[in-house]
């Protein structure tokens, strides 16, 4: 099945009063009614069994409604051949599920294989995505369980993009790999998604994952009821009941603020001095830069009055400085102005370069206004929310 | 008992032996036909079977209970009585024999079929693959390591077996245990089954090497 893609935010996917029982009598989805929007990442969670993997595997027709409609780019999936459907829509699963017996390069090949293009073509474009997902070309020709865990992952990715679907299904495809790998595979895929464009349903029950991934995100409660649909900043700020908000946490307010950046707090000039230079006896902590004003770290009044007897700031031991850009979140920065020994944050451009710097205070106000703002009754909150979400979104950007 | 182990190795050894219709080279011919003919046999029957309840997860307890009977048979009882209903050929040696076979076959295949990874098999369908391909892209070649043992497993068991061939007036190795205990020539019997055992063992041997060499790259296959 061909499928047209007709714009982004409009309906990809169109869940209309779906059903799933299953044949041992238990409601896996119980009347969903969801649109998924082109070009979007939906992020699908709630805690095992309240169905969003059923809810996932239905739009490839891994499983079958008992009743209502489902439509991929309009045209309602159960008049579609299944397998042609499948071919049409990319399919990731937690253990990567790779085929063990062919190669990397092979398993990557596999749908534009079924599809026909070939062996040639079909191992060129296979080669040329090993390079999206970013592995190295010698990859390919090793067997899937030479690779580490992530590197799996990655593999997986590779073969559900290969016949280049609109559609990606994602069923917890970062699950089973450590936190580290896990935080650089979401980076990943928000960098191919900037450049790709998919409409991607993903699922997991992390829901900083989903906060970090989701364009919106879909809750479920057990027995398959969706209780709330919308973008993350909306979903934290105003969660629509006790079970949604329980559901985010008791640092909801922070997981918040990790979607409000930096940009628009204001900034003004740090007492600084450069490296090898000598520091001004008694003007509280200094920041020490770089020749070209790369923040360095910072130096201590009491070093400083020290050195001002002959050394220099180079010689200091200086206590470290996190930089943060326009991109970082609020969250980031509280953190930053926590752990800084000054009380202050530093803010760089993106060449790293020092632009100023923002107090403690400053930050603190600010998250509390951005929090305030955000949680505002419904009614006129609704109408900013998605432009607010968009600027909000794409931070790491 | 010394004795008797330098008249075997020189019955092995001598070239008169080995020459002619009843000679050792035309009966161990004989052995291996019968043997590899039983075993083709079973194998046509069997992969089939088990590839189709190990694929569909249906059948399973009937053809592995079906199979299991079939190896409890006495093969000598089970030889006589086709032989009473069919009359003298080689037909009650084959039945015999193919019987033996088969139960190996499709249990190994099945188990090499359910020991197929879940979630490769939903990846396989996920991509777009349908029932036919899924079984002969993916399930049948990481079967395959079992299957090839099953195949291994039944060929043995005909080997040591097909010497019931002479108990009906057949060839194969199994003529000299059966002239030899006729003629009590205990050197006879001995050697006839001291053959039968080392081409069992050399037949077992190749084909592990043979597993090996195709599998190398795998040895996580299975998982």
């Amino acid at each position: 099945m061909t499928i047209y893609s007709p714009g982004k935010g409009w309906p990809m996917i169109k869940f209309d009063a779906v059903h799933k029982r299953f044949p041992n009598g238990t409601t896996a989805v119980d009347n969903l009614s969801l649109e998924m929007p082109e070009g979007g990442i939906t992020v699908l969670v709630g805690s095992s069994g309240c169905g969003k993997t059923t809810t996932l595997r239905m739009i490839n027709r891994m499983v079958d409604p008992t009743s209502g409609t489902i439509r991929v780019a309009g045209r309602d999936i159960l008049e579609a051949d299944a397998a042609e459907l499948r071919r049409g829509i990319g399919y990731v699963i937690q253990q990567s599920g790779l085929f063990p017996h062919r190669t990397v390069l092979d398993n990557i090949a596999t749908v534009p294989l079924l599809l026909g293009w070939g062996r040639k073509k079909a191992r060129a474009r296979a080669s040329e995505l090993l390079e999206t997902v970013g592995l190295t070309a010698g990859a390919g020709r090793r067997y899937p369980h030479q690779l580490s865990g992530g590197q799996q992952q990655r593999v997986g990715v590779a073969r559900a993009l290969a016949a280049d679907p609109p559609v990606l299904l994602m069923d917890e495809p970062f699950g089973a790999v450590d936190p580290v790998v896990r935080t650089q595979l979401q980076d990943e895929l928000l960098r191919l998604q900037r450049e790709l464009s998919k409409t991607i349903v993903f699922v997991t029950h992390d829901i900083d994952e989903a906060v970090r991934l989701g364009d919106r995100i879909a809750v479920f409660r057990t027995g398959g009821h969706l209780v709330q649909c919308a973008p993350p900043a909306e979903l934290l700020a105003r969660p629509a009941d006790g079970f949604v908000a329980d559901f985010l946490g008791a640092e909801r307010g922070l997981k918040l603020l990790s979607l409000t950046t930096l940009a628009d707090v204001p900034q003004r000039r740090a007492t600084t001095v450069r490296a090898g230079e000598k520091p001004a006896p008694q003007a509280g902590w200094q920041l020490v830069t770089s020749a070209e004003g790369r923040p360095l770290g910072w130096l201590d009044p009491a070093t400083a009055a020290m050195s001002g007897t002959g050394g220099t700031a180079g010689e200091a031991a200086l206590v470290p400085v996190r930089p943060l850009s326009d991109g970082d979140s609020l969250l980031s920065a509280l953190n930053e102005s926590v752990a800084s020994p000054s009380g202050l944050v530093a803010r760089v451009d993106a060449e790293g370069v020092l632009t100023g710097v923002t107090s403690r205070e400053e930050i603190h106000d600010r998250a509390g206004t951005a929090h305030a703002t955000a949680t505002r009754p419904a009614s006129r909150a609704a109408d900013e929310a998605p432009a607010s979400h968009a600027a909000l979104q794409r931070r790491t950007a | 008992m010394y004795e008797l182990f330098s008249d075997l190795g020189s019955w092995l050894t001598s070239g008169e032996q080995w020459a002619g219709p009843d000679g050792i080279a035309h009966r161990l011919a004989e052995h291996l036909q019968y043997s590899l003919i039983a075993t083709l046999v079973a194998a046509v029957i069997a992969l089939p079977v088990g590839l189709l309840i190990g694929h569909t997860g249906r059948g399973a307890f009937l053809a592995i209970n079906l199979s299991s009977f079939g190896r409890a048979l006495p093969t000598v009882g089970l030889v006589v009585l086709v032989f009473l209903a069919s009359g003298l050929s080689m037909t009650p040696v084959y039945v015999a024999l193919v019987a033996l076979a088969v139960p190996a076959i499709v249990t190994n295949t099945y188990a090499g079929m359910t020991a197929v990874d879940a979630d490769v098999k939903d990846a396989a369908r996920g991509q777009g693959m349908r029932a036919h391909q899924v079984l002969f892209q993916v399930e049948l070649p990481l079967a395959l390591p079992l299957i090839m043992t099953g195949l291994r497993l039944a060929l043995i068991q005909v080997v040591a077996t097909a010497t019931i061939a002479a108990y009906v007036s057949f060839g194969g190795l199994g003529r000299y245990v059966f002239d030899g205990l006729a003629q009590r020539d205990l050197v006879q019997v001995l050697g006839g089954a001291v053959l039968v055992a080392v081409i069992a063992v050399v037949l077992d041997l190749v084909l592990a090497g043979l597993q090996r060499a195709l599998f190398r790259h795998r040895h996580h296959a299975a998982h």
